[in-house]
């Protein structure tokens, strides 16, 4: 603790006020951990401003005080980034929850990072607009916390990350100065290099978010869903490359394994086939004309891929059942195993086959069982490796198969997180990615934005001399983060 | 790349300004260039294409290739660039690209050059190779370097060479054409994008509104029919909007002779939000992205331009002109000229890359 600390905590106080200061380690409990609940601290205390100027007003106390600070959204974040620091103040932003401005002519709503993604689709749905990035904890998690996440969604595929739905931001930075970045009145361009490309992913590292200029979508008037069987996994993962290859943008392009499949249709009973070795969700959304003509496009290639069963939704209903096992995945695993690790690499989609082969060989070689279900068209996997947690040999075998998912993700060209981020989870998976000197670079990236380092330190990047064990998210005895929300 | 990284470090150990040339078509674009220059495009180290899998859209290209280059073997699988670069005189490379973020008439509906890049490696000032970001569709880990290098006029790093995702070309194609009035042209961009039509590009000159229409052959026959106006015939068309995406259009060609010409006006690009009204200022305009990108060329002073710009919510950049006095792009402030200045230190300590090219 800071020599200033003391007295950082009493400007607190008098600013906040007892709601909006919590210092009692009783009041600590929601705090402690985000999704990724393996690991848990307890902050120095939680501060939860009202407004805009109190936010700045915090940050400059804590600056004064040499306070470090872990800002903080939902808690839905899966890689431990709003992980409390032990001499630091949790910076909890869900006050900050209202929709500023929302204006249909220019298709843009203006919001506070507290506000969650859910909610602003549900303002914009009286004037026929949306808005497109959809994780799937989107009824809990905050623009703020998206933004610092780039989080994505089935419908990112065809509308783009966070990245592309965001026209700017308003915050902080460390020091409690304001700051703005790409534009808040809606203009595409700005001069000089792209800072607000730089703050989008960057796990509240480099400024705090108060308030979002959303891009808006209009809402397309139709949806339907193909749900196709293949007799082999690489099968599916061509049948994945095809689709894309032949010109199409499916609005969602899912795909599940036959593990998956089956436990998927033990919870939610969707009717799956469960002869097939794996399962494709391939959705168009639009203008009616659009809708027929992409799904008998799709339709097409799917047949010529081999696909030896095909599905089409008739209505909304329909289109439910399809997806209702696909967004039960997770909580569905935990009736295969009460453990299991997720992992989030990405790769080039072109080698699915041979990464989901790859992922198949390593469970002979390390006598574990893994479930596939992911974003395909993405390339964007989610291995669920089963193990039981009470076996400390079967722990280490786990973790070793997840590594060794990385760095094949990363030896075939792809990243070792697509979405979830690197918090705490991934820092050591980082050196796989990153040379020295890239590394290097973003400890000095983040020392031009917050050159005493106090913005959630010890996140993201890791310390040079730190480059050993993997990473995991590790759901233990089948208790999961946030059992409430469904699950991709 | 040793030889290249090794020039590097001695410009570095020297203190000598490289200024950073892909073929300098767009060498009138920002500040005036300073340094030694160093031609990449001549550079075979930094040229050609490293890859592309068009079933995975996407492709990766030496930031010295031509964009010509690069364009001609994405139309071979029938593929291309979301954001419709720009290609000024017909030259202009990959790294000219980035570095200017340049984006054509697609911008608000396909996306600018930074939607579509994907990763970059690039030579830093201390002679180190660097790469970020990559091939994938995601990726997020550690910070998005490569994106940031978007308009950063090359004053960074030096880039090597980049990954982009690429989109196939739209199967069907409309143009429509309608009378329209500054405001009424705003208005009925706005209100089509807000339809949801696929909209992939929009332009104002002149008393014409001009819409452009992509996508499935059904879908583009159902919105056209729905917003009415005159079909332009194919070549009309596209020959239309290439004459704007490369500036070689009469609007463009006019406004570089009245320049040239010593008329003292100056082409002014203002980036505003969509629906901001009509400006009233002496001179011609051209409005595209609908309503989003405001060409002006005009006598006004800067400051006056400038104001204008800010008024309505964006910025002004001083494009081309015989007299570049005034700042070309609207100068940062506060906290945000602090952390660009820190993040030049960090990228590029020795101060070599394009110094001053962004003011
Ligand atoms: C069931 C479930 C499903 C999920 N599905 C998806 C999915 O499909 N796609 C996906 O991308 N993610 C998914 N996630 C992960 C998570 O929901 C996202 O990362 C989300 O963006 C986190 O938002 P949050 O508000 O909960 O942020 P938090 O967890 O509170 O914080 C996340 C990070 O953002 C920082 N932060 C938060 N707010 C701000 C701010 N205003 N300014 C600066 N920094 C800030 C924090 O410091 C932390 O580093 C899922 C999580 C769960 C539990």
């Amino acid at each position: 603790m800071s020599v200033a600390a003391p007295q950082g905590l009493q400007a607190l106080r008098k600013l906040l006020g007892p709601e909006g200061l919590i210092e009692r380690a009783g009041g600590f409990g929601p705090y402690e951990c985000d999704g990724l609940s393996a690991y848990r601290a307890r902050p120095l205390a939680v501060a939860i401003p009202a407004d805009a100027e109190q936010l700045g007003a915090v940050l400059r106390i804590c600056h004064e005080a040499e306070l470090p600070i872990v800002p903080r959204g939902a808690g839905t974040g899966l890689s431990g980034g709003a992980l409390p620091h032990p001499q630091g103040i949790t910076l909890s932003l869900a006050r900050l929850n209202h929709i500023l401005a929302l204006d249909p002519a220019s298709r843009t709503a203006r919001v506070q990072c507290g506000v969650r993604n859910l909610a602003i689709s549900q303002a914009a749905a009286a004037h026929g607009l949306y808005y497109a990035p959809d994780p799937s904890s989107q009824i809990a998690c905050t623009i703020g916390g998206n933004v610092a996440e780039n989080a994505g969604g089935v419908h990112c595929l065809k509308y783009g990350l966070t990245l592309h739905n965001v026209l700017g931001l308003r915050g902080f930075t460390a020091a409690g100065e304001p700051i703005e970045l790409g534009s808040m009145a809606g203009a595409l361009d700005s001069p000089g290099a792209d800072l607000l490309a730089l703050a989008i992913g960057s796990e509240g590292l480099l400024c705090v978010v108060s308030e979002v200029l959303v891009r808006l979508t209009p809402k397309p008037p139709e949806a339907r869903c193909l749900l196709a069987s293949f007799g082999t996994v690489t099968q599916a993962a061509q049948a994945v490359c095809a689709l894309i290859a032949s010109g199409l943008t499916p609005a969602g392009l899912e795909m599940m394994d036959q593990a998956m499949t089956r436990a998927a249709e033990d919870f939610v009973h969707a009717g799956y086939d469960l002869e097939a070795a794996a399962l494709l969700l391939c959705e168009s959304d639009g203008a009616p004309e659009t809708v027929a003509a992409e799904i008998e496009q799709m339709r097409a290639v799917l047949q010529a891929c081999g696909a030896t069963r095909i599905e089409e939704s008739r209505d909304e209903a329909e289109r439910a059942r399809f997806w209702s096992g696909r967004k039960n995945a997770f909580p569905a695993s935990g009736r295969m195993s009460p453990d299991y690790l997720c992992m989030d690499a990405s790769i080039p989609r072109a080698r699915l086959a041979e990464m989901l082969a790859a992922i198949e060989a390593m469970q002979t070689q390390w006598g574990l069982r893994c479930a596939n279900v992911f974003h395909a068209g993405d390339g964007n996997l989610h291995p669920l490796i089963l193990f039981d947690g009470k076996d400390p040999e079967q722990l280490r075998r786990a973790e070793g198969f997840g590594a060794q998912i990385l760095e094949t993700a990363v030896a075939m060209g792809g990243s070792i997180t697509g979405e979830h981020g690197v918090g705490v989870e991934k820092l050591s998976s980082m050196c796989v990615q990153f040379s020295r000197a890239e590394l290097e670079r973003f400890q000095g990236l983040k020392q031009a934005w917050d050159p005493a380092g106090r913005l959630n330190p010890g996140k993201a990047i890791p310390e040079l001399r730190r480059c050993a064990e993997g990473g995991k998210l590790w759901v233990r005895e089948g208790k999961l983060p946030h059992p409430e929300l469904e699950r991709f | 790349m040793d030889s290249l990284r090794s020039r590097v470090r001695d410009a570095a150990a020297q203190g000598q300004a490289l200024e950073l040339v892909g073929h300098g078509s767009k060498r009138f674009y920002g500040e005036a260039p300073q340094g030694q220059p160093w031609v990449l495009s001549r550079e075979p180290a930094l040229c050609g294409l490293r890859a592309h899998e068009p079933a995975e859209l996407y492709v990766t290209a030496g930031a010295g290739t031509p964009l010509r280059e690069l364009e001609a073997q994405l139309g071979s699988q029938g593929q291309q660039l979301g954001c419709e670069p720009p290609r000024f005189g017909g030259e202009g490379t990959v790294g000219g690209l980035i570095a200017t973020a340049l984006a054509g008439p697609a911008r608000p509906y396909w996306g600018g050059v930074r939607d579509a890049l994907l990763g970059l490696t690039l030579i830093d000032g201390r002679g180190e190779l660097l790469k970020f970001g990559g091939t994938v569709m995601k990726n997020v880990a550690g910070f998005d370097v490569a994106r940031a290098m978007c308009g950063a006029m090359g004053t960074l790093g030096l880039i090597t060479e980049a990954s982009f995702k690429l989109m196939p070309i739209p199967q069907a194609q409309v143009t429509l054409r309608f009378d329209a009035t500054q405001d009424d042209a705003i208005y009925a961009a706005n209100q089509a994008a807000l339809q949801g039509l696929p909209l992939s590009a929009s332009a104002w000159w002149n008393g014409s509104l001009l819409l452009r229409l992509s996508g499935l052959e059904a879908s583009v026959r159902a919105a056209a029919k729905r917003l009415g106006g005159d079909a332009l015939p194919v070549d009309l068309a596209l020959g239309f909007w290439n004459g704007l995406r490369h500036q070689s259009d009469e609007f463009f060609a006019g406004a570089v002779r009245a320049i040239q010409a010593g008329s003292g006006v100056a082409i002014w690009r203002l980036s505003l939000p969509p629906t901001t009204p009509v400006l009233k200022v002496p001179g011609e305009q051209l409005i595209e992205w609908g309503g989003a990108l405001r060409w002006l060329v005009t006598p006004l002073a800067a400051q006056a331009v400038r104001e204008l710009a800010e008024r309505a919510g964006g910025h002004a950049t001083l494009y081309a002109a015989l007299d570049k006095s005034a700042p070309a792009f609207t100068p940062a402030q506060g906290a945000e000229a602090q952390i660009r200045a820190r993040l030049k230190s960090e990228f590029d300590p020795k101060g070599i890359f394009n110094p001053g090219r962004l003011g």
